[in-house]
């Protein structure tokens, strides 16, 4: 045994010299990207001059239908790019989960996954544009690659971290591949899988205002052009409704979760009816 | 087969119709499926469609990679290869500043450690503020401000991020056990003890791996932050565009998917070694 | 009725190759009361038994059944075959976001076209057959509570109406008490014992607890190392054949 004197906190050189050489980084990329204080400052005073410029809120008539307008087709667009992209993304997702499908079709099912994750919605969208032109269709083409790369990988991750212990008892009993899909393996994921798709709905939502920038469609042409003609309080305007927009929905997918997963009902959210989860809790509890 | 349960089932045979659901719970569902295939139909039927730019779609696809072909492979060492380096600072420093703001922000919409109800719904707000934003537009907000180029972009990339680190960073936090905190606050230690003795230490890898995460993410993001004007690997891809040269644009494109595949084992890597 | 004994010839499983699990089992199993397989673990009990049903893919060997074998069925008719085999699972293996009443039902999804499992739409008769089921395991008012609020020893209700509930011609129970008190244990194996006698199924079960299976078994099966070591009526098991299957004597009381 050492007879060393013992020391309850030694010290993590590793990792103190992993914090100086962050720190080096910082000073030396903040310089590569030319940051200084200078134009730092100026920047707080062109911020006063955009903010004031910003406020009120340009809300007026025929701004106001160029808003409307533009939200809704942004959620055309994300809601036919959400409902195509979980139809194909279902069964790719399926397809790429490795406990339930042999290598040769998992393995082309995660490639197809990579290819649909790797590049940004907004450089898709490009593509599209040069495929189908400037307007909806190359938006929504944009987002399905999106949605399918997200769901599909999430869904598949879902399914590899199933219970295979309930998946054999329906096995057991002779079910055919569907019934012991729908049996044994879609109530032990569809929970989160809806999770996923109420989370792919509300982002497809804020990317369909960003593709209109690229010349996809929707709100964010709108909004593109406001800026390039520094309409500053119109760009607020916009923005507002966009947040507005994007929390009605996230309102909406929180209702959604409760009546899918714990069985809410309507009586339930006024405190009348219990839902099956709380009667089961207590069942357990007896 | 002999059924001797047969007796006691003849004596219950009322009320012995099963139904998944409550009534209630079926219509309620039946009202969700309904709004959604209504929504669908709507937008199907609205949407501005010209059946005539589809037809020539893959004309237009073919042309597209056709002029891809040959790459001009010199571009990379002309413009690309400094754009990307640009990209990857961005992303690298978008996400220690935005750690750096949404610590602290996180911190207060913890519930358990700020039990203040309304700060927590403040702080909430400004994640969501955050996260509905997006990047490509607090680019815009940020190139308004401080002109065109990195800055703009590390900018918006920081505050893009707060929204996403900051709630994740608050979740695990409320998700800490209360034994260890107890136990400090029990001896006396005072509350910033409690925070890097009692929280730290539970939250740590939890916060490694959301920075990672956001990292790999932000790498992706980063790079089209050019495409307004906001720096990076982007500007690279946007001048090539706009001269219609296809065969510049795809050697952007391969650069980008190899730096995002890299970025992702990299973080994979470091998350099955370290975490 | 149907024949419904069991024949198991030369059943051999590798899981690695060349490092067999079960050695070259060969059992006759009659087509009636409890037969009991006992032995310690890792050796094999749980695989023999998943063998019968394909949970497991044999090796080499066959599995004679109503003149099928068992072992060479593939596709729709392994799920045919599958369908008159009930089993019953030591994790009770209920698929734990479904209800008691989904989780009974499956044990007819063999006979369902997808379509019409997917809606639910089960037959009146299976429907009533289920809730007199779940009268006589002492759950009826539990139809539609999810599986996971359950504990242990009425999931392994649950899981018995399940294998019932296929109207089984064998039925297989994979160590079926070993997650459960003494006592659940014993009303587990009285339920089984019971429900399978009236229905003249053949049963066979793994199972730990040596006493529990002389209790209630006509037959004990000892293994121990892949093989059959110990075949006869329990009054014939001793001490000395435990010390073979098992090994060691300190335990033996």
């Amino acid at each position: 045994m050492t007879t060393l004197p013992r020391n309850p906190f030694p010290v993590n050189w590793p990792a103190r010299f992993g914090w100086l050489a962050l720190a080096a980084y910082v000073v030396w990329a903040a310089a590569q990207l030319d940051f200084t204080w200078s134009r730092f400052v100026s920047g707080l005073d062109n911020a006063q001059r955009f903010l004031s410029r910003m406020f009120p809120p340009n809300f007026s008539g025929d701004k106001w239908e160029m808003i409307v307008k533009g939200l809704t087709e942004s959620l055309e667009i994300a809601i036919i790019a959400s409902a195509i992209g979980i139809i194909i993304a279902l069964p790719i997702g399926l397809m790429s989960a490795r406990n339930l499908s042999p290598v040769w079709i998992s393995w082309p099912a995660r490639l197809v996954i990579a290819l649909c994750r790797s590049f940004h919605p907004v450089i898709v969208a490009i593509i599209f544009v040069k495929a189908v032109g400037f307007g909806a269709i190359a938006g929504i083409g944009a987002l399905v690659i999106a949605s399918i790369g997200f769901i599909s990988k999430l869904f598949a991750e879902a399914i590899e971290e199933i219970s295979l212990k309930q998946v054999e008892a329906v096995r057991a009993s002779g079910a055919s591949f569907f019934n012991v899909l729908t049996y044994g393996v879609l109530p032990q994921v569809f929970g989160r899988f809806l999770g996923f798709c109420t989370y792919q709905l509300d982002s497809n939502l804020r990317n369909s205002t960003m593709v209109g920038i690229v010349g996809a469609g929707g709100v964010g042409g709108t909004l593109f052009a406001a800026f390039q003609r520094f309409d500053y309080d119109f760009v607020l305007a916009i923005l507002i409704s966009i947040i507005s927009l994007i929390f009605a929905g996230e309102i909406l997918s929180n209702i959604l979760r409760a009546v899918f997963l714990d069985n809410k009902t309507i009586s339930g959210w006024f405190g009348k009816g219990t839902s099956t989860t709380t009667v089961a809790k207590r069942g357990e509890e007896e | 087969m002999s059924t001797p349960d047969a007796t006691t089932a003849g004596m219950n045979a009322i009320n012995r119709e099963w139904r998944r659901f409550t009534f209630e719970q079926r219509f309620i569902r039946f009202a969700f499926y309904f709004i959604a295939v209504a929504a669908l139909v709507m937008s199907l039927r609205h949407i501005e469609f010209i059946p005539e730019f589809l037809y020539d779609a893959p004309a237009q696809v073919q042309d597209f990679f056709a002029r891809m072909w040959p790459m001009d492979t010199a571009y990379y060492g002309k413009s690309v290869h400094d754009a990307l380096i640009e990209t990857l600072n961005i992303a690298t420093l978008g996400t220690l500043l935005s750690i750096l703001l949404a610590v602290p922000v996180g911190m207060l919409a913890a519930n358990n450690l700020v039990p203040f109800a309304p700060l927590n719904y403040f702080a909430k707000l400004i994640l969501v503020s955050s996260r509905s934003v997006n990047s490509l537009v607090w680019a815009l907000l940020f190139i308004a401000v401080f002109g065109p180029g990195a800055l703009a972009g590390t900018l918006a990339i920081a505050f893009r991020s707060i929204g996403f680190v900051g709630k994740l960073f608050g979740e695990a936090l409320e998700e800490c056990q209360r034994g260890p905190i107890e136990a400090l606050t029990a001896v006396g230690a005072p509350k910033a003890s409690v925070f890097t003795k009692g929280y730290w230490p539970q939250v740590k890898p939890a916060f490694w791996s959301i920075a990672l995460f956001r990292w790999d993410i932000n790498v992706r993001e980063s790079a089209v932050l050019g495409l307004v004007g906001a720096g990076g690997i982007g500007m690279a891809m946007d001048t090539a565009q706009n001269l219609f040269r296809w065969d510049q644009v795809a050697v952007v494109l391969l650069t980008i998917f190899v730096v995002v595949i890299l970025a992702e084992l990299i973080v994979t890597y470091i998350r099955k070694k370290v975490l | 009725m149907t024949d419904r004994s069991l024949k198991i010839r030369g059943l051999v499983k590798e899981y690695k190759r060349g490092v067999p699990v079960l050695k070259g089992i060969d059992l006759d199993i009659a087509g009636d009361g409890i037969t009991a397989i006992i032995g310690p673990s890792g050796t094999g009990k749980s695989t023999l038994i998943r063998c019968i049903n394909r949970l497991v893919e044999p090796t080499s060997g066959q599995i004679l059944f109503q003149g099928m074998d068992l072992a060479q069925l593939k596709g729709a008719e392994l799920r045919a075959a599958r369908r008159r085999i009930g089993m019953v699972f030591q994790e009770y293996n209920l698929v734990e976001r479904l209800t008691v009443m989904e989780n009974v039902l499956t044990g007819r999804l063999g006979y369902m076209t997808a379509f019409k499992a997917w809606l639910r739409k089960f037959p009146p008769s299976d429907i009533e057959e289920a809730y007199s089921l779940l009268d006589t395991v002492g759950l009826a008012n539990f139809a539609n509570q999810r599986a996971d609020s359950l504990s242990g020893g009425q999931r392994q209700r649950v899981g018995i109406a399940r294998a019932v509930m296929q109207h089984p011609e064998i039925l297989l129970a994979d160590e079926p008490t070993s997650s459960l008190d003494p006592k659940t244990s014993v009303e587990i194996m009285e339920l089984m014992a019971d429900l399978a006698g009236k229905r003249n199924i053949p049963v066979v079960v793994n199972i730990h607890n040596v006493e529990l299976a002389k209790r209630f078994c006509g037959r004990m099966i000892g293994m121990t190392g892949g093989k059959v070591v110990f075949d006869g009526d329990p009054s014939a098991l001793t001490d000395a054949n435990l010390k073979e299957i098992y090994g060691g004597e300190n335990w033996i009381e």
